[in-house]
């Protein structure tokens, strides 16, 4: 019935590699479009943006970036928490520093300088694999949490050592600072998702993309083929870095307006990406998102369930938090490796022929 | 002999002490990676889910006490028993064993022949798991661990050095008995990988999985076995790092700080263990004493792995690990 192929003529190659090649597909994506953009900023109200939306969209940034290192060029890192907190501190210095350009410009420049950051910490990968990389790439969190602690430069010398947005606007709106409305955090957070989903998915099919995933399948080979791997992995760390570093920019101006590095950016942060890419589905920008969903939805709801209608103590429900996160990644990785992701390519394919059994 | 030489010497010998007590969780992931190829993040969590089990059965804890409380409104809390120290810890072993069947049967089972990092992935999942299942059996608050050690200062060694040198050294008891400790326990492990029937099917199946099978080898049962050394491993961290900073979450935390100490000794060797957890403690103690002052303080955070880092840009298969072979 759905995602049918049939009767849907491609006559040229743009026609044939496109994103979406069933005509169904496309219409549901258009859909979607259209209800972030002309639904959801009407009805939105300060609960849903700040406990589930924005915080799902800027997740849904840092995994893309993540995906785009560990999913496609099969580099572990456990990193993301300090790019992340690079991102903030470069929003922040951009932000105060040059306070008559636009917001948006200060986003982008602190991604450009994560990826900066993050390709300097990739140099090791050309070295090192595997566990050893990925146990390496601990050294820039702890380093990169503990440098933005200590160097009261990189606070404005502020007496409590955060950093906290000052307000700032687009066209007029206000989109960081404590007056912020709700529908501005998630319209600006929504923008940044389409254009960088949109910059991924166009990186990952093309040239760069196809190096990447043949470092990932067997470097050696890649190497022998005429992949330089110095370049792919580079790129792949700069890229991922890049994405990571507008995440935790956005996370800190929009989301959170007020940042201690250590409680935000700490090695949690780095786990919880990781996990939403590995529950979302390794090499797969549409995994990237359903595994940000899913892991800003559950702890939301077995609150709303555990709290608000058993009336169990908060801490018992974080207790429970955690086991159910760890025994559902477990389930996950023995039941589909490939993550929600490979589940959603199953049931397209079982709602091409339903429902009729051949 | 000047002051900051004997400062330097005593800083020293407290990193070798600290480098101990990483070697000792080192140790846990260095036997199940030799074994099973499994890099088990879980290790740390199992040092404070062992820690945990072993201060609530020696209070006579209820398990599941608050969750009981919550869902039927009663208020459970102690057995009103307090068992010796001993009879707890064969009891604590009794539940680590446990663990390691069940790790075996519903894990371990289901992702044989899948990739390392799948694995690896897997046993984050797992320390998530025990994390949440720790805190909600035994609850989250900050629990004594009182086994008996000795602690506080060495006077002995304070007097004796303060006879040599006129400066008294400091130096915890508990540090010695966790090095008289860590001796005894990587002695034993060697003999038993060496000499017992069990521990050369344990060397066989770390050689190759196949050629162990086919000569008879039952793989579940050298994986549990693996497991539950792994988890002796981890209660007797568990006591040590319990007895010097309580039994609390960020126990599970020196997982971490073992991390750097593998990489430079090598996943697969147990001497290399040693040798790294003593290069990392006698490193960072000295960084802090020497650089650190100058740059701020707190970098024992992050010394161990940038040292690291460095160190495996030269030889990246750490100083005692396997030469990695690799071909197309």
């Amino acid at each position: 019935m759905f995602y049918r192929e049939a009767g849907d003529f491609k006559t040229s190659y743009t026609d044939d590699s496109q994103t979406f090649p069933i005509k169904f597909d496309r219409w549901r994506y258009y859909a979607v479009l259209a209800v972030a953009f002309g639904v959801i900023p009407f009805i939105i109200d300060d609960y849903w943006a700040n406990a589930v939306l924005v915080p799902f969209l800027i997740y849904a940034i840092a995994a893309i970036g993540l995906n785009i290192l560990t999913g496609y060029c099969g580099q572990v890192s456990l990193g993301t928490g300090g790019f992340m907190a690079v991102g903030a501190y470069a929003c922040y210095k951009l932000m105060t520093g040059f306070p008559e350009i636009s917001i948006v410009f200060h986003v982008i420049g602190a991604g450009f300088i994560t990826a900066g950051v993050g390709a300097l910490f990739g140099l090791p990968s050309l070295r090192i694999k595997g566990f050893y990389l990925a146990v390496a790439t601990l050294a820039a969190q702890f380093f990169l949490v503990w440098l933005f602690n200590k160097v009261p430069w990189f606070y404005n010398n502020s007496a409590s050592g955060q950093i906290s947005a000052p307000e700032r606007t687009v066209f007029g709106i206000a989109v960081t600072g404590p007056n912020t409305e709700a529908w501005a955090k998630y319209l600006i957070c929504l923008c940044f998702v389409v254009v960088l989903a949109w910059v991924a998915r166009n990186l990952t099919r093309g040239t760069i993309g196809r190096s990447w995933m043949a470092i990932r399948d067997m470097d050696i080979a890649a190497e022998i083929i005429g992949v330089n791997p110095l370049k792919a992995k580079l790129t792949a760390f700069a890229v991922s870095s890049f994405f990571i570093g507008v995440a935790g920019a956005l996370f800190f101006s929009v989301y959170l307006g007020a940042v201690e590095v250590g409680e935000v950016f700490g090695i949690q942060k780095s786990f919880l990406i990781l996990f939403m890419v590995i529950i979302g589905g390794l090499g797969s920008i549409f995994g990237s998102f359903a595994g940000a969903a899913f892991m800003v939805l559950m702890p939301v709801l077995l609150k709303n369930v555990l709290v608000g209608q058993l009336g169990w103590p908060t801490d018992l429900a974080a207790h429970l938090d955690f086991m159910i996160v760890g025994a559902l990644i477990v389930i996950f990785l023995i039941a589909e490796p490939h993550g929600l992701a490979q589940l959603w390519r199953l049931a397209k394919e079982k709602l091409r022929l339903w429902p009729f059994p051949h | 002999m000047p002051d900051q030489l004997l400062f330097a010497i005593e800083v020293t010998l407290n990193g070798l002490m600290a480098g101990v007590m990483y070697a000792l969780v080192a140790l846990g992931f260095v036997l199940i990676f030799k074994a099973s190829g499994i890099f088990n993040y879980a290790q740390g969590v199992m040092a404070l889910f062992a820690a945990l089990t072993l201060v609530g059965l020696q209070n006579g804890q209820v398990p599941f006490a608050h969750l009981i409380n919550a869902i039927f409104g009663t208020d459970v809390h102690h057995f009103g028993w307090h068992l010796p120290a001993f009879v707890a810890i064969i009891l604590t072993i009794g539940v680590m064993i446990l663990l390691a069947i069940i790790v075996e049967r519903y894990v371990l089972k289901h992702l044989v022949n899948q990739e390392p990092i799948i694995l690896f992935m897997a046993t984050i999942g797992l320390a998530y798991f025990m994390e949440g299942f720790g805190d909600m059996m035994w609850g989250s608050e900050i629990k004594k661990l009182d086994v008996g050690l000795p602690q506080g200062i060495s006077e002995s060694i304070d007097a004796t050095t303060y006879n040599w040198f006129g400066y008294g050294f400091f130096i915890d008891r508990l540090d010695i008995v966790a090095t008289v400790i860590a001796a005894l326990l990587v002695i034993s492990l060697t003999l038993f990988s060496q000499y017992s029937k069990q521990g050369r099917a344990l060397r066989a199946v770390a050689d190759d999985h196949q050629a162990a099978l086919s000569v008879g080898i039952s793989l579940r049962f050298i994986w549990v076995l693996v497991w539950s050394i792994a988890g002796f491993v981890a209660l007797v961290a568990g006591i040590m790092w319990g007895a010097k900073s309580g039994v609390q979450f960020s126990l599970s935390l020196i997982a971490l700080k073992a991390l750097p100490v593998l990489m430079l000794g090598g996943f697969t060797s147990i001497p290399g263990a040693i040798v790294g957890g003593l290069i990392i403690g006698v490193g960072e103690k000295l960084f802090e004493f020497a650089i650190g002052p100058m740059i701020g303080g707190a970098t024992e955070n992050w010394f161990a792995y940038v040292l690291a880092l460095l160190f495996l840009v030269f030889r990246p298969q750490g100083l005692f690990g396997e030469k990695i072979i690799e071909r197309v």
